[in-house]
């Protein structure tokens, strides 16, 4: 078969996956869990929930970190996966041939650190950022300013792999982890490099990341069933649940891939994008940047939307995303939607934000893999301003050779990829 | 692989508005704004008073946005302006737009009580949940949010190709200007909208920089001076952002080329004694760069700074070297675009036929940047 796609560029093939999840480490227990629809939603332990809305997530308790906040368990959960991932592509664990593109969430110095740099102060009256400065100023608190800046996280990775070149930490909000796929794919096919580190990481549930979301009214208040919190697609759906998790791809030029004796498991055979001016966290009610979105990328796979067999959707759970997702893919599918299996990850693993996208990808390309689709669980209450087939509660086999990944975010972001269990035509 | 062409730059920052007094600013020996009361003992370049409603016309999207995200869109506005593109709705809705920025900003007089409280709070944990539910602005978090400069340009201006904001601090400023020139010297998109956004009068960015020691304290020294006594960054407020796009696509819609983006390096090296000076070496090699005219993105830290000074010595040993932080300040995410819009206007007014722009960041990454004649 060609190693070219229809318009000439590499193929890009997918060598390596790893992921974590609050369903659990490594590919094998989250896709085992994901497939027996059970859910990682719990209860928040991690910090006191009294006087919080929601006090449920997916969050990953298995993983320790010191000191623990953000940063530290976002390198934590991006080193599992991607050991994962590069250990299943068979490369080089710490020469990495080829550059890395991480999805990290923002992050910023958290309260126990201000409350440590307050004490250090010895300020007993009104604290303000003077007397925190003053405390910064005893050189006491140094290993703090590589903790919190941006770029720390994707430069831990990139040592600990030996990836090349200058990393990529980016955001695209909920959008991220495909983001960070699809500037590998893009890198490979303009041939500056022939492989790709591409990871999507968030352990980022704290008490103020939480509320920020509660008072934008984001999340699920349904907190007595933490298991049947997040309801993509169904009629009593009142938000999303929050999750942490990681995922890592090995992308790689298929013509060195395949020189080298590698096993594939998967192409990246389209990207597709589209900004959104419509609102800051909401989008356009006539769905045209998602649907353009869509297009894009069936177009950039050189396929047609009768070619894809299923949709891994981006499926938040929140009223508003869920509605206008599928309307676009209706507009997309056509009569088609109906009866074309959608699903969302994110009814069992919550909304893992920053990493979702990449974690969703590793999910798509194991249905791929295993002709198997993952269910929507919690589907007790069809909501039917949206009929769908959701892959309500139960996992279901079936001949996939094409999927569809959405992912939406606030600021306008849609970012959709198409995965192949081969190109069109080999 | 086709020509990549600036054709339109939008600056702000302590020295004015408008890559003019951006140039005449730096002509007369960058006498720069500065203040080195409100945050003594540190200095910064603040950002004078601007009239928002001139790129950002409703006062809803003004109040929706912190400083950094405000400057930001100013500065896409007037290089939208600048590139003749702003009124043309059809071209922005397939601009891309690639942002380098950081984040916050934060409610400091909340940040302050909730500390004071907690001290004495009997459950602590309880406490900062009840006021942080009371306290926190539901908006501010979309002012914090990373990506929302980007997404706050969408709605403003109406660059609705599709974006992505690269994060990492000084690295990432260059990142995406290389990324950006990638995709249009490929084929892939034929104009960009790419820049950064930064204000330095915000006290947590300050700890940050506190905290590693990286900040100066003594009265003002150019960042070349600075090593000899300590070395130490002044942060800057302002932001920079510039049109990009192919040649041929410049020429059918009629615009001019202020200069060429002829090539973008960037790398990652570990730092120790040597490293910045080999790196500065082999990405100016890498670009082929033969410059008569250097903007340095020069920090003051110790160290890597007097490096930089010895390897533009030997790569450019006749240029004349400008230092961007002399002039605006360190404006981190927003730097690397600052030297470039600097480079175009100095190479479009005839000042220099080739520039080098550089970036050593103060912690981490190396950059450099090569513009041409258009």
């Amino acid at each position: 078969m060609a190693l070219r796609d229809q318009q000439g560029r590499p193929l890009v093939a997918v060598t390596g996956m790893g992921v974590v999840t609050s369903l659990g480490q490594g590919k094998d227990d989250t896709w085992a869990a994901l497939t027996a629809g059970k859910s990682g939603i719990h209860r928040i332990n991690r910090f006191p929930t009294e006087g919080l809305r929601t006090t449920i997530a997916g969050t990953i308790d298995s993983v320790e970190v010191e000191p623990f906040c953000a940063p530290m368990l976002s390198e934590r959960l991006a080193m599992l996966a991607a050991e994962e991932a590069v250990g299943q592509s068979g490369l080089a664990q710490e020469d990495f041939p080829g550059a890395l593109f991480i999805a990290v969430p923002p992050v910023e110095m958290e309260w126990p650190q201000r409350e440590a740099l307050a004490e250090a102060s010895g300020q007993t009256g009104e604290v303000t950022y003077k007397d925190l400065l003053q405390a910064a100023a005893t050189g006491r608190f140094k290993p703090w300013h590589d903790l919190f800046i941006f770029g720390t996280v994707a430069d831990r990775v990139a040592d600990r792999f030996g990836t090349k070149g200058s990393p990529i930490s980016l955001s695209t909000a909920c959008s991220s982890g495909a983001t960070a796929i699809q500037l590998g794919v893009e890198a490979i096919r303009r041939g500056e490099t022939q492989a790709a580190l591409c990871i999507g990481t968030d352990g980022s549930v704290n008490p103020e990341s939480l509320i920020r979301f509660s008072l934008l009214s984001a999340l699920s208040t349904q907190n007595e069933n933490p298991e049947g919190a997040s309801k993509p697609f169904s009629k009593n759906r009142d938000g999303f649940v929050m999750g942490e998790g990681g995922a890592a791809l090995v992308l790689e030029n298929a013509e060195s891939a395949k020189a080298r004796g590698a096993t594939i498991l998967g192409y990246v055979l389209g990207c597709g994008e589209k900004g959104d001016g419509f609102h800051r966290t909401r989008s356009s009610p006539d769905g045209m940047p998602a649907i353009t979105a869509i297009r894009q990328a069936l177009d950039d796979a050189g396929l047609a939307p009768d070619d894809i067999d299923y949709i891994n959707a981006h499926g938040t759970s929140t009223p508003e995303n869920d509605k206008m997702e599928a309307m676009s893919c209706t507009a997309v599918f056509g009569e088609r939607m109906a009866n074309l299996p959608i699903s969302s990850n994110k009814s069992m693993i919550g909304h893992t934000l920053t990493a979702a996208g990449a974690v969703e990808a590793v999910m798509s390309l194991l249905t791929l893999g295993t002709g198997r689709i993952p269910p929507t669980i919690n589907y007790q209450v069809p909501d039917p301003a949206i009929p769908l087939d959701v892959v309500p509660n139960v996992a279901r086999d079936a001949s996939v050779n094409y999927v569809l990944s959405n992912s939406f975010g606030f600021g306008g972001q849609n970012t959709c990829l198409v995965f192949g269990a081969e190109p069109k035509g080999a | 692989m086709r020509d990549v062409v600036i054709t339109g730059v939008g600056l702000v920052s302590s020295a004015g508005e408008g890559l003019e007094a951006h140039l005449t600013a730096l002509a007369s020996g960058g006498a720069s704004n500065r203040d080195a009361e409100t945050f003594a003992p540190f200095t910064v370049n603040p950002v004078g008073t601007l009239e928002w409603d001139r790129q950002i016309p409703k006062k809803s999207d003004q109040r929706q946005m912190e400083a950094w995200q405000r400057l930001g869109c100013y500065a896409a506005g007037l290089a939208l302006d600048a590139a003749g593109a702003k009124e043309d709705a059809a071209l922005k809705s397939r601009m891309q737009l690639i942002v380098a920025a950081g984040g916050g900003e934060r409610d400091y007089a909340v940040d302050g009580q909730i500390l004071t409280g907690l001290a004495k709070a009997e459950n602590p944990g309880i406490f900062l949940n009840e006021r942080l539910m009371g306290d926190l602005r539901p908006t501010l978090f979309l002012a914090q949010l990373s990506n929302l400069l980007a997404g706050n340009i969408s709605i403003v201006h109406g660059v609705t190709g599709a974006s992505r904001t690269f994060m990492g601090e000084e690295s990432s400023g260059v990142d995406a200007i290389r990324i950006a020139r990638e995709r249009i010297a490929s084929g892939q998109d034929d104009i960009f909208l790419v820049g950064g956004a930064y204000n330095a009068e915000r006290p947590d960015v300050l700890l940050i920089y506190e905290m590693g020691g990286f900040l100066w304290k003594k009265p003002y020294a150019s960042v070349w001076e600075r090593p000899a006594d300590g070395g130490g960054m002044i942060l800057g407020s302002g932001a920079c952002f510039l049109v990009l796009e192919s040649r041929e696509h410049a020429t059918a819609r009629g615009a001019k080329p202020l200069a060429v983006l002829a090539g973008v390096a960037s790398d990652r090296s570990r730092r120790k004694a040597g490293s910045v000076e080999g790196a500065l070496h082999a990405l100016s090699k890498q670009l082929d760069a033969k410059p008569d005219l250097v903007l340095s993105g020069a920090t003051g830290i110790k160290g890597i700074t007097e490096e930089e000074q010895a390897a533009l010595k030997d790569i450019a040993p006749k240029a004349a070297v400008h230092a961007t932080g002399d002039l605006v300040g360190h404006t981190l995410e927003a730097q690397a675009a600052t030297g470039v819009a600097l480079a175009a206007g100095l190479i479009a007014g005839g000042k220099a036929g080739e520039a080098l722009v550089t970036s050593v960041g103060h912690w981490r990454g190396e950059g450099a940047i090569r513009i041409t004649k258009a």
